[in-house]
């Protein structure tokens, strides 16, 4: 990790990732107290924990998970006077394809994250925390160990933390190697030893009833990490970097075929897709024309060059706005890009130029989402199943006309109707790049596929 | 007296109905007429909702700008629809609720769930059990289509798996509903099976090196919606519409759990669970289940016997019931005793108490039949009418507490004739040597055993799937047994043969139905005044004060 070390592009508002790639900088306790680690922590301890709920509600932060949900409004569902025990969870799961931000925050710089929870924990009320961090990641998690044991004799952890009276342990838990552990009730489950099967909501909200039946927050790393932020300059104006209902940072992490692939920290809709792909990721391969998008993760809808939007913007007389703009000048923000129909889900922007086959793009989703899923119910088992075996009979030369038809009802038939968000994860997929690149997947039934075909278990060999 | 339960208004389909609050939604469905398909669902278990068959549309009342709910032409709220789908098994309704079952949005998510449930199912009917009570077959008929679209290779599972002694599995059938493993879990209390693998690969299995042996395993065959589970002792037997249903009870505890006989012309195929929340809710034990074959046995005895010169002889019953009649009269009334069983029903016992009051002899009990019991189902008590033979006064307060005595008084020579009415005496305590010291034993039983061997006269009586009657529960819940077959060859019910010797012994006409049987306990036992076996019911009947269970006071003579 790191190993390419980088300076950020000018574009950049560097706040989370401030330390990331910074030359000197090690994950070492020292290294963040040099530059004024945990005094955020001393500040947030002469507050009152509704107070900090309070400058987060102002921050207008939301969720860098994937939902984009309001950490402010989340943190609210705790009732106040709540006599069950209340846990935190930070969500360190990160495994959504395209999406690879946390894991730098964790190698680099956890006393960040550290910080971050500790203030969410006294806020929330929560004396026991975890962080559930991805299986894939051993390292990241040994470094939290350090890092943690530094926080403990530094008195960060423990008993009467600073002085305070308040006692917070937090523990790693190594994550089971699947990407529905992720998912915050999933993930519930698989930390009480169970497989990760989500839960049903209602009645199973994690606030309400979460780890163990208690009140439960879920934070992913970057959120967690925001608040220690939040701390330093006050909710008011935190709000102020990005834009309203969107603000703060986000590290958008580029993949795919630009010319300089990578993680970004940037103002939210600070710039277009079209400035991040041709200014910040120095654009397209040489000849190379945009075909796609996929903007918050392999799960986000497919954007498609070409496209038209109808963006609605509030004037500064306060009036509504519609215009229409293209695919780059989408603002990178989460409504924006919802209005384009997409999300801005995890930040994980994957890029494709005209070589890209669409078909084979989608079948490498597909076979993701369909080994991810963890078939507990009906829709997304049987239908993540299908639309692989299906994508990839496409490309093996077995493509009939009626396979466009089919993939779209198996996607439609799968959202909307599954315990968990997945179900819309692997559909959203299908159902955007069948409707957006109709004709590409019709094409296949008349296509002639040399023999042995370029399908399935060859996935590198795409034509 | 507690609180009643609140009524909340429900609208289902455009009609609002009124439900006790904590109804489930589908359930609340089922009883305004509106069934909703599901397979997961069970109503004794918890609800994941993973099999997503009972979507519906949900909604609750449009609130107005005052926080109230808006009201429709009707006077009614007005229903502001959830745009996404709803499982109906696992929420409760609420006040104000709309649901709708019949939409085209829930008619297109049920056919999307079972295209998706039959993709990867190997389609066996032909030759799977389950075939004819197969949900999956039930709501493709309603819910899915004919054809297929699905063009791709299907997931290959395993198949054939001895999950344990009684149950075996094919994956490949399996819909991944969860209920056995919640089963297990949460009613057996022995959490041995669950799901490995992940997605359109996971199967079913059982924890390594851990066979699925519970008692109580063959439940799971009982609500596995589909052919996945089946019992190992009933696959490939019988075709389960050819089967003719008879409802019934176990007779092997004192729980009685009621029962469905599966039977066929002569033969029994299977014993299943039939709910009844106040004996044995849905389920049964295996050991109880599977104690039938007995009853199938070609060793049953199919004619009445009597020794001729040291041999026994086949007979008819009328020279059977005429010999034992007069050799009962050669005794003494204190030189007889009669073994009855705590097996017998309630009118066989009172038809036994009759015989030991014509006899006169104070020498009587049934056999007590001990073993061990658990938490849930199994009585450690094997009798099944214990209190019925107590209640009847065929035994005292202490089943079992005369046989020593009789034993030895049958040692002294001081008992020389004794009836043993489906008992085998080695079972009472008696040896063969004691046997053979006998003038006289009578047998009445369906299957050979020493005590049959060493007879006088053999008589053949009817297991209890063959003959009506009652019994009385561990709890003192009167329920009843129903014929579901026909008792082999010239073999008779056992309250006729004993009315047959009674009527020998005494010279008057006895009882010419089972139901005057019934009226004569009526009509003498307090606890049962009133009753009728009509009266009892599919689901039995609760007797009052029956712990302390009093000796019967002694029969007018005149009722015979």
């Amino acid at each position: 990790m790191g190993t390419v070390i980088r300076t950020p592009h000018p574009r950049e508002k560097r706040i989370i990732f401030k330390n990331i790639d910074r030359p000197g900088y090690t994950p070492g306790i020292d290294s963040y107290f040099a530059d004024g680690g945990y005094e955020e922590l001393r500040k947030a301890f002469t507050m009152k924990p509704q107070d900090i709920v309070a400058e987060v509600k102002a921050s207008g932060l939301r969720g860098r998970g994937g939902a984009g949900f309001p950490c402010g409004a989340k943190w609210g569902f705790i009732r106040p006077g709540e006599t069950k025990p209340v846990y935190l969870i930070c969500n360190a799961d990160e495994s959504e394809p395209g999406t690879f931000k946390d894991r730098y925050i964790i190698h680099q710089d956890p006393h960040q994250l550290l910080e971050g929870m500790i203030i969410s924990c006294y806020a929330v009320n929560a004396r026991l925390a975890y962080i559930y961090i991805r299986g894939e990641f051993p390292l990241g998690a040994k470094i939290l160990e350090r890092a943690l044991a530094e926080a403990r004799a530094h008195g960060f952890l423990g008993k009467n933390v600073l002085g305070t009276g308040f006692d917070l342990e937090i523990y790693i838990f190594r994550g089971a190697g699947a990407y529905i552990c992720g998912e915050e009730t999933g993930l519930i489950e698989s930390l009480e030893g169970k497989r990760p099967y989500p839960r049903i909501k209602p009645p199973y909200f994690p606030a309400a009833l979460g780890l163990y039946m208690a009140p439960t927050i879920v934070n992913n790393v970057e959120t967690l990490c925001n608040v220690k932020h939040i701390i330093r300059m006050g909710g008011a104006e935190y709000a102020r970097i990005g834009r309203p209902n969107n603000t703060g940072t986000r590290v958008l992490c580029v993949s795919g075929d630009v010319q300089k692939p990578g993680y970004y920290e940037l103002e939210v809709g600070a710039i277009t897709l079209g400035e991040l792909i041709h200014d910040v990721c120095s654009g397209l391969k040489p000849g190379r024309k945009l075909k796609a998008v996929i903007p918050g993760g392999s799960s986000a809808k497919v954007l498609r060059a070409g496209e038209r939007y109808k963006l609605k913007t509030k004037q500064p007389d306060g009036s509504m706005a519609e215009r229409e703009i293209g695919i780059e000048e989408v603002p990178m923000d989460f409504d924006s890009l919802a209005a384009a129909g997409s999300m801005a889900g995890s930040g994980g922007v994957i890029v494709m130029d005209d070589s890209r086959d669409m078909v084979w793009a989608l079948n490498n989703i597909n076979e993701f989402y369909a080994h991810e899923s963890c078939g507990q119910c009906t829709p997304c088992r049987e239908g993540s199943l299908w639309m692989k075996k299906l994508t990839a009979r496409m490309l093996d030369g077995g493509a009939v006309p009626a396979d466009p038809d089919t993939l779209k009802s198996v996607a439609d038939n799968i959202a909307g109707r599954t315990i968990c968000a997945f179900g819309e994860a692997c559909a959203w997929p299908t159902q955007s790049f069948v409707a957006k690149f109709r004709d590409e997947f019709a094409g296949y039934a008349a296509r002639n596929v040399p023999a042995g075909g370029h399908g399935n278990g060859n996935a590198e060999s795409q034509p | 007296m507690s609180d009643p339960v609140p009524l909340l208004n429900v609208q289902i389909d455009g009609i609002w109905h009124q439900f006790p609050k904590g109804t489930r939604v589908i359930e609340a469905c089922a009883q305004a007429g509106k069934f909703v398909p599901r397979y997961c669902y069970h109503p004794k278990l918890s609800s994941p909702g993973n099999c997503r068959m009972c979507l519906i549309e949900m909604g609750m009342p449009k609130m107005g700008p005052d926080k109230k709910p808006e009201l429709g032409a009707d006077g009614k709220p007005v229903i502001s629809w959830i745009p996404r789908p709803q499982i109906s098994c696992a929420q409760d309704i609420a006040e104000g609720m709309g649901i709708r079952t019949d939409s085209p949005l829930t008619r297109e998510c049920r056919h999307g769930v079972m295209e998706f449930l039959l993709i990867n199912h190997p389609l066996d009917c032909p030759i799977c059990d389950q075939a004819g009570e197969c949900r999956l077959q039930e709501f493709s008929v309603q819910y899915g289509t004919a054809g297929s679209r699905f063009l791709e290779e299907k997931v290959k599972k395993p198949k054939r798996i001895a999950l344990g002694p009684r149950v075996t599995l094919d994956d490949e059938r399996c819909i991944l509903c969860s209920r056995c493993i919640r089963f297990m879990k949460e009613v057996a209390k022995d959490d041995v099976l669950g799901f490995v693998s992940r997605g359109g690969h996971t199967y079913l299995t059982a924890y390594p090196g851990r066979p699925l042996d519970s008692n109580y395993s063959l439940n799971t065959v009982d609500i596995c919606p589909v052919g996945a589970l089946t019992s190992t002792d009933f696959r490939f037997k019988m075709r389960v519409w050819f089967l003719k249903e008879t409802k019934s009870i176990c007779t092997s505890c004192a729980t009685g759990c009621n029962t469905v006989i599966g039977a066929r012309e002569r033969v029994i195929y299977r014993q299943t669970p039939r709910e009844n929340d106040d004996v044995n809710s849905c389920w049964m034990c295996d050991y109880g289940r599977l104690n039938f074959h007995y009853v199938n046995s070609e060793d049953r005895l199919t004619a009445p016997q009597i020794r001729l010169n040291g041999t026994l002889e086949t007979s008819d019953w009328g020279p059977a019931i005429v010999r034992t009649a007069e050799e009962l009269g050669r005794f003494r009334p204190d030189e007889v005793a009669v073994i009855a069983s705590g097996r017998m029903t309630n009118e066989e016992l009172w038809l036994a108490r009759r015989l030991i009051e014509t006899l006169g002899t104070p020498h009587h009990d049934v056999v007590p039949r001990w073993g061990e019991g658990d938490d849930l189902l199994l009585n450690a008590d094997r009798n099944p009418n214990t209190l019925g033979a107590q209640l009847l006064g065929v035994a005292n307060e202490r089943p079992g507490e005369n046989l020593a005595r009789i034993v030895a008084r049958v040692r002294a020579g001081e008992i020389k004739a004794v009836l043993a009415l489906q008992e085998d005496l080695l079972e009472a305590g008696f040896t063969a040597g004691d046997l053979n010291r006998l003038t006289f034993l009578l047998a009445l039983n369906i299957l050979p055993n020493p005590t049959v061997e060493a007879a006088t006269v053999v008589l053949p009586g009817a297991a209890f799937a063959e003959k009506r009657g009652s019994m009385i529960n561990a709890k003192g819940r009167l329920q009843r047994l129903n014929r579901a077959i026909a008792a082999p060859g010239n073999a008779q019910n056992d309250w006729e043969v004993l009315r047959e010797l009674l009527q020998q012994l005494s010279g008057t006409a006895g009882p010419y139905v089972i139901e005057d049987v019934f009226k004569q306990i009526a009509g003498t036992i307090p606890e049962m005044r009133g009753l009728s076996l009509s009266k009892i019911g599919d689901r039995g009947y609760q007797l009052e004060d029956v712990e302390d269970v009093p000796a019967a006071p002694a029969p007018e003579p005149a009722h015979l």
